[in-house]
């Protein structure tokens, strides 16, 4: 059996309309679901993956053998609580875990999409993936939910389907992608383009990918998901596995050694034209913008609950940015909470092990079920 | 339900939209939204407290009360209370503004300074008072801007804000505040409850 038979997928029928203008149809987006759908179908909640996740948020991961990207957040007896709730959680279009992405086939060509393959949003994203709500026959999800470029999905979901869920939880994210925010986005890009085996976008998806840009890209946007004090804290300027520094290029320091690891763990997993599709997503999310500057009329129609949560030492996703969220939503009268979690792991907070926000996000969702 | 937040739901119609600055815990605001079927939101600075209510299924955000009431259009709650925190704020007179712009109508609450045990305190032992109502002492007290019932008074009528209801609390009695016993309840009073308005600036006009 095919190692990619393990992903579960529906093909869309619906044609969709992209903010490109380009109309895609019959496409596929790949899913996973945790725990199981009540009669009532009232008790799912759609997860929304960041930049380099997927669908396979829990558990062990089929592919990478590794556990889900939100493994300490979905699971029994967890903050989403996989003995009450439906999880559902799919690859965004675009992606590489099986979704209509640039590495699917191009029938015009017999080969990959590459960079032929249409520039999409985050609007596109949420839109691909309403469909899961016609597929399992959900009228009103319990809540979305997402953190980072996750977040950016759930502001777009509400505004596009304000009454489709009671619940949304946006997690350390901006409704308007920041220069910062594009600047970093747009090294990690400028890496891979600059790999000879990146070749415009046409390279061999099994011999010569270009590797060593998209594990520069990670390195560089990995540093941007810790803060100073935890890389201190963790790192410091400890040696790898040696007692003095070696007056070479070698990963003299454990930072450096961690950092190259992260890089080549990456690639074995991800795809570079994705990478550079789905960091073009975020640069493109201005949801103040879609509304002529005003970011309320995004959310005036909404009958949804919010709860929103920043984390003390995110600089990627600042909590001012999260805030300007919280003051659109309170200006159009949506019932909107907000905190501020103490964590000192930086933006990756969000996807490690912070009991406080755990036990967060397990009240909201238990007290408003 | 302490006394104090009975006196305050008493004062608030069914219905209605209710935002609670510095909701602590959340006490008032579930009963609020049990009892009386109020939409309401709260206000906490305290993250500790913030948690509480959201595990209670109550809608609060944390934040500040002097930077982050400004954010919620004019008149989008019908009252806003302010349980015993106003004498805590570098610019109590700009959040008294700010509140009166949110809601409709304010319900604030004050330790009385003016409660004979406090001036006892002062008179007898020449010390900074501490009293059930005021358990911190000089050097560790969030207070900055303590105030008496009387002085909320002149407040009112010096910045032209209508006094709908003042009340004044004793232990577990409450009493009516007025002119003619003004002195006394100052006086006799730990605390003082007060549901206020603005008022109306074109009407003022008239009037005048």
């Amino acid at each position: 059996m095919n190692i990619k038979d393990k992903i579960k997928k529906i093909i869309v029928k619906k044609p969709l309309k992209l903010d490109c203008g380009e109309t895609i149809v019959e496409y596929p987006l790949a899913y996973e679901t945790y725990g199981k759908l009540n009669e009532k179908k009232d008790n799912a909640i759609l997860v929304f993956h960041a930049l380099t996740g997927d669908q396979f948020a829990s558990g062990t991961n089929p592919i990478t053998k590794k556990q889900g990207w939100w493994s300490y957040v979905i699971g029994p007896s967890k903050a989403l609580d996989t003995n009450k709730f439906f999880v559902i959680c799919s690859n965004v279009i675009g992606g590489c875990m099986g979704s209509f992405g640039p590495g699917n086939i191009n029938p015009k060509t017999n080969k990959e999409f590459g960079t032929d393959f249409p520039v999409i949003t985050i609007n596109d994203m949420v839109n691909a993936q309403y469909n899961l709500l016609d597929f399992f026959k959900i009228d009103k999800l319990h809540s979305v939910i997402g953190g980072s470029m996750g977040g950016m999905q759930v502001l777009q979901f509400v505004a596009n389907f304000p009454n489709k869920t009671k619940t949304a939880i946006p997690i350390a994210c901006t409704a308007s992608h920041s220069a910062q925010n594009i600047a970093f986005n747009e090294l990690g890009r400028q890496s891979i383009m600059a790999d000879v085996n990146w070749k415009n976008g046409n390279y061999s998806y099994l011999n010569s990918s270009p590797d060593k840009g998209l594990a520069v890209a990670r390195m560089a946007a990995h540093i941007t998901y810790l803060s100073k004090k935890g890389l201190q804290e963790k790192f410091g300027r400890k040696l790898q596995e040696k007692d003095d520094l070696n007056f070479s290029f070698d990963a003299d320091f454990q930072i450096e050694s961690y950092l190259r690891y992260q890089g080549s763990m990456f690639v074995d997993r991800f795809d570079a034209n994705s990478y550079l599709y789905i960091t073009r997503a975020m640069d493109y999310f201005d949801l103040v913008k879609q509304y002529n500057g005003n970011l309320s009329k995004a959310f005036e129609n909404s009958k949804t609950k919010f709860f929103i949560i920043s984390f003390t030492s995110d600089w990627l996703y600042p909590t001012a940015e999260n805030k300007e969220i919280v003051i659109a939503l309170n200006a159009s009268g949506a019932e909107v909470g907000f905190i501020e979690i103490i964590s000192d792991k930086g933006h990756d907070s969000f996807l490690l092990d912070v009991p406080e926000f755990l036990k967060t996000v397990k009240n909201f969702l238990d007290a408003n079920y | 339900m302490k006394k104090e937040f009975q006196i305050i739901s008493e004062l608030i119609e069914n219905n209605t939209r209710v935002l609670d600055v510095g909701c602590g815990d959340g006490i008032l605001m579930k009963y609020l939204k049990d009892q009386k079927k109020v939409d309401t939101r709260g206000l906490e600075i305290s993250k500790k407290k913030v948690q509480i209510c959201i595990s209670k299924g109550l809608t609060v955000i944390e934040g500040n009360a002097e930077e982050d009431l400004k954010q919620f259009p004019n008149s989008s709650f019908n009252y806003v209370i302010l349980s015993q925190t106003l004498q805590a704020f570098y610019d109590p007179e700009k959040v008294i503004d700010n509140l009166l712009n949110v809601a409709d109508k304010a319900i604030i609450t004050i330790p009385n300074f003016g409660y004979w045990k406090v001036r006892l305190d002062l008179l007898i032992k020449g010390t900074m008072p501490v009293t059930k109502n005021l358990p911190d002492e000089w050097y560790n007290t969030p207070n900055l801007h303590m105030c008496t019932i009387k002085d909320f008074f002149n407040f009112c009528s010096k910045k032209k804000i209508k006094l709908f209801k003042s009340l004044a609390l004793h232990g577990e009695k409450i009493s009516e505040i007025n002119n003619l016993n003004l002195n006394w309840k100052n006086l006799s009073s730990e605390l003082g409850i007060f549901l206020i308005e603005k008022q109306n600036e074109s009407r003022n006009h008239t009037l005048s």
